[in-house]
Formats: structure tokens, sequence, C-alpha cells
């Protein structure tokens, strides 16, 4: 059990807390984050950069979730073939989601991880939140 | 030394970071040896809503498939009897277009029916600690966490109305705009339409098209059988030889002419309802409710309504597929060394404790709160899952019959829900009377909203557990 409680306390990052940011519902239901910016991240990154992050994934979900001509088309070809079109392609939301993880990871790469911070993936947590992982200064692997 | 307690109790309680809680992953290490790699474990195994997944993973049902297998099973019967009887003979004396028309519908039917019942229908995933340890936070500035916090409501503005939102203890998160917990299934649905037991699912917002879809050509499917079958019996009967000699010669159609006159009137004005509620952009649920038929006396309009027909219509059956949030086929990650903090642990105790002893109260919720107490703390980090375990399935084995029994007397629930629901008034709160247990049977209450707030300050709410068709509860408000 000693064994076992410090190969733990070596293994473990040093997270000191994690903030969300919640959902923005005064458009409607669709998939938007509030962009105001939290007061724990005041002492580590800049606001604007932080507003921009929010504001460019933002702009991502409403892609995605955009009634236009293609996705009526793509709707009513899905109708016709009774849906079973979903079963073989990848349906227009899933390759903006896939655009939006790429992004993350980009953004992760530059801006968050140099300043101990960590993005994750609203998809991870159902679209409910963005979390924003911050992690000790003080840890020498400097997150994970 | 106390935090390394903490850290020891951490990895077994807390679910890894990443996921909504897997109570069963430590269950299942039976407390030891949590540092074990364990074999790599799909998430839906340990999802903690009461569904049913099949082949790995990509099938998921409710746990109770309600009349699904009768939906099934009267479906295939009527259309084999319709090709095995009635073809031939029409297509010797009319048309060979008859069975291939039937055929097509028939395909179409059944493509939809499965896709309806098996899809996810868009479940929102719990909240995962730290996130409801976060929005405790937030609500709870006054300190107060335990016993019986008021109902948390949170508002936004939607186009200028007022929304309330509102929390739901078993998710622990503040649902979005349109989402309902479905009490059946124990879980947060996004735009959640109503829980249909004929397809033994809830609708919702990634299945509805499907749902649309079947409910259409499944009256199209029907009334294209009833108007052949007919014809069938009178060309038959047209030989001079009477209606009773045809039905003799061909004992097939009239099981079909049964079924389908039963069942055309239901299905087709549940067709037309549905329609009516793509083209305003409403959910069953909302409907029921007049949440926006402007009964509080205020001029409430539908937020969500795009003011137009054909744009509503496009928008509820032609917008992007939106993903499943609940990512069943993903891998558990292995155990992770829990975060820091010991008060995420303190937090959900109080709930599961103030739960626990209001649940004894009343001797009316019991049963409905010892179904939900084992929820409650499947949900929790601690806790005693093992032994609450077997009580889901015993208490909603019991209350399915019920269910069963009523929706079956409704004769076609939504149906119902279209002449009941605008008759009866939405959903009397608090009220546990016998009486209203009848009244109820026949409101399909979308229930969800309110159902499973345990935490409800009165023990009255629990019982608004189980049955979808508001069978026995009062939902809330």
């Amino acid at each position: 059990m000693a064994e076992t409680h410090s190969l733990q306390d070596l293994q473990q990052p040093a997270v000191s807390s994690k903030v969300f940011i919640q959902r923005d519902y005064s458009s409607g239901t669709i998939c938007k984050f509030q962009t105001k910016f939290p007061s724990e991240l005041e002492s580590r990154m800049d606001k604007q950069q932080f507003e921009e992050t929010m504001q460019t994934l933002n702009n991502l979900y409403a892609e995605a979730e955009k009634l236009g001509g293609k996705s009526y088309l793509e709707g009513c070809l899905a109708c016709l073939t009774a849906y079973t079109v979903f079963l073989c392609m990848e349906t227009h939301y899933e390759k903006v989601l896939k655009k939006i993880a790429r992004y993350i990871k980009d953004q992760n790469e530059k801006i968050y991880a140099p300043r101990g911070l960590l993005l994750t993936d609203p998809i991870e947590r159902g679209l409910r939140v963005v979390e924003i992982t911050i992690f000790e200064d003080r840890s020498i692997g400097s997150g994970r | 030394m106390k935090s390394r307690e903490y850290q020891q109790i951490d990895p077994k309680a807390l679910p890894t970071p990443s996921q909504s809680p897997p109570p069963h992953q430590h269950l299942a290490v039976g407390g030891d040896g949590r540092k074990e790699p364990m074999t790599a474990r799909r998430k839906w195994e340990v999802f903690p809503g009461k569904n049913r997944f099949f082949c790995d993973g990509r099938i998921m049902m409710a746990r109770q498939s309600g009349v699904f297998p009768l939906t099934l099973g009267l479906i295939l019967v009527t259309s084999g009897l319709f090709f095995i009887f009635d073809c031939p003979f029409l297509v010797k004396h009319l048309t060979r277009c008859i069975p291939a028309v039937g055929g097509a519908l028939f395909v179409f039917v059944l493509i939809t029916l499965l896709q309806t019942s098996f899809t996810d229908p868009g479940i929102l995933p719990r909240a995962t600690p730290e996130e409801a340890a976060d929005i405790e936070r937030q609500i709870d500035d006054t300190g107060n966490t335990s016993y019986r916090p008021p109902p948390r409501t949170k508002e936004v503005l939607i186009n200028q109305q007022v929304i309330k939102l509102k929390y739901c203890f078993t998710c622990k998160m503040f649902r979005p705009p349109r989402t309902s917990h479905c009490s059946l299934c124990d879980n947060c649905v996004e735009r959640f339409d109503h829980h249909c037991p004929w397809v033994g699912n809830c609708v919702g917002k990634r299945n509805y098209r499907f749902f649309y879809s079947f409910i259409v050509s499944l009256s199209l499917l029907t009334a294209f059988i009833f108007g052949c079958v007919t014809t069938h019996l009178a060309l038959r009967a047209n030989g001079g030889k009477g209606l009773i000699f045809a039905l003799q010669e061909s004992p097939g159609s009239a099981v079909e002419l049964a079924i389908c006159f039963f069942s055309v009137w239901s299905i087709l004005g549940l067709s037309g309802f549905h329609t009516y509620l793509v083209a305003s952009n409403l959910t069953t649920n909302e409907d029921i409710k007049g949440s926006w038929s402007g009964k509080s006396g205020d001029a409430v309009t539908n937020p969500y309504s795009h003011k137009n027909i054909f744009i509503n219509c496009c928008s509820v059956l032609c917008a992007p597929m939106p993903p499943s949030l609940i990512d069943r086929r993903g891998f558990l990650p292995a155990d992770e060394p829990a975060r820091a903090s010991g008060a995420d642990l303190e937090l959900p105790n109080p709930n599961t404790k103030s739960d626990r002893n209001v649940c004894v109260q009343g001797p009316k919720g019991l049963l409905e709160s010892a179904a939900l107490t084992p929820l409650l703390a499947t949900s929790c980090p601690q806790g005693k899952p093992q032994t609450a375990l077997p009580c889901p399935e015993s208490i909603s084995a019991l209350n399915s019959d019920p269910s069963l029994e009523l929706s079956q007397r409704c004769g076609g629930t939504h149906h119902n829900s279209k002449t009941y629901g605008s008759t009866s008034p939405p959903l009397p709160t608090k009220s546990r009377l016998h009486k209203h247990k009848q009244a109820s049977s026949h409101t399909p209450s979308p229930t969800s909203d309110d159902h499973l707030t345990p935490s409800s300050h009165d023990g009255n709410h629990r019982s608004a557990a189980r049955g979808h068709r508001g069978a026995k509860f009062a939902t809330l408000q």
C-alpha cells in the first residue's frame, strides 16, 4: 500500500483547478459558449486571446449547425434513402467536429500549453462546457 | 497524511477525469488493485442511464422495451398477410405495382422504426464531478449545501422570452432549453419530445426525424393495405358470392382488415398531430404543458420557431444530424491518479444523505425513492451501489406493468396525447392523490422534466419517477 502511495504521488500531475465555461443560450438551443473571461485565468493569459478562441469555437459550431442549402440537401437525400445514408457517410456536423478538434489541439499547442493551461474539447463533455484545466506552476512536467 | 488518504480514495470513488462516472468500474475491481490496468472497457458498459446496449454499443434502447415487440410483430404480421393473401389476387386482377409499392413502404417503415428505436435520442451525458462541484459552488453562495436546497433554476433570455432552466439533480447540471429528463430511461434528453413505448425508446433531437418518417410512412402503409384489402374483398364479393364467402376464401384479409381498421385512425391522427408540431417547431412535451400557448396570460410565443412553416419543417427534419454525445463505443481510460481536491467528495455526500433521509419519508414515494437512491448512489462517488443495484430492476419491473397496462388502455398513447393533452390541465403539481393517478394516466405527461428531481422539497415528486405516461405521477412545475 505504501508503494502505491508513492507511485501515485509521482504520477499525479499537479492540477490546481478547472474552470468551466458554460453554454450561452441567449440565441436559443444552438451550441454557443459564453465568451466572458473567467477571473481564474486573469493571471495566465490575455483576455483578447481567450475571447478570440471562444469566438472561433462558437463560429465553428454555428457552421456545424447551420441551416442552409447543403444541409437541406443532405437531409432530403437521407430521408429518401430511409436515413441509411448516415451509416455510410460522414455527416456535415461530424466533419466540422473534426475541424474543431484540430483547432483545439492547435490552440493548446500554441497558446494554452505554454501557459500551463489545457483546453478540453467540449464534445468530450457532451457539449455542455469548455473545460480549462489550470496546472500549477510548480509542477515540473508542466502539465501533461 | 490526510491528503494521502483522500488520494487513496479518489481514484476508486471518482471517475477518471474525462468520463461520466463509471460506478461499475470500481465494483468490478472490488476495491482492491485499483492500480491494476483493467481490460479496456467501453463506455456503454458503465453508462449510468437505464438503457440497453447491443452489438457492443452500436445499438441502444430503453431498458423497458415497452410494446416494441408488439409494434414490430403487428407490422410484420399485417404486411406478411398482405403479401401472402392479397397480393396474388390483386396482381392478377389489377396491377403489379401493388406489391411493389407495398414492399417499398414496408421496407421504409421497418427501417425507420428500427432507426427510431435503436438510435440515441440525444442523451446528455451526466456532468462530471468537477463540473457538478463547480455548479454547486456557483449556486450555493450562502454555503448551505445540506438538506434539500430549494429548486434551482436559472433564467435566460431567448428571443425576448424568459426561459427558466431547471437543475437536474440526477445529471447534476442545468438542463439546456427544451431538454427534459426521462424517468423511464433516467437520462436527460435534448429537445425531448416524449418517451414512446411503441418504439421502446425516447424520441428526442436525434431521432425525431426517424420517428416522424416512421409514423408518416406507417400511416401510408396502413392506409394502403386497408385500401388494397377492401378492394380485394370487394372484387371477390362482386363475383356474386357475397362478402362472407370472400372472407372465408381469404381469412388473412379479415385479420388485416381488423388490424388496419383499428389502427389507421390513431396513426393518421398521430401523424397529423406531429405534422402540426413540426410546422410550429414544438415538441409534444411543450404542447402538452402549454408552454407557449399563452395560458399564463402573457403573450408568450414559441421562441424557437422561425415563424415560417417551411423553415420550421426544414430545421426539424432536415437540419444537420447532431452527433451522439455519449460516445458509447469509446474506451474507458485506465485509472488515472485522481485530481487533487477531496472537496469533490464532500459535496455529493450531503445530497445522497439528504435524499436518503427524505426517501424514508412518505410511504407513497417509497417505491420510487428506493429506485432513485440507488441511482443517486451509483452516480455519486460514494457508496453502496452494489446493494442498491437490484432495486431499480425490480422497481422498473413492477412499474413497467402498470404503465404498459395504462398505455394499452389508452390505446395509442400519442393519439391520446393529442386529445387529452388539451383537456387536462398541465400537471397539477405536488399531488399524489389516487384520483390524480387516474387523470394523469390519460395525460401522456412527459413527466420527465420534473420527475426526477429527487431532491424536490416534498417527497411528493418522487412519485413522478416511473411511468412516462404520467401514470402515477404528478409532474412538477
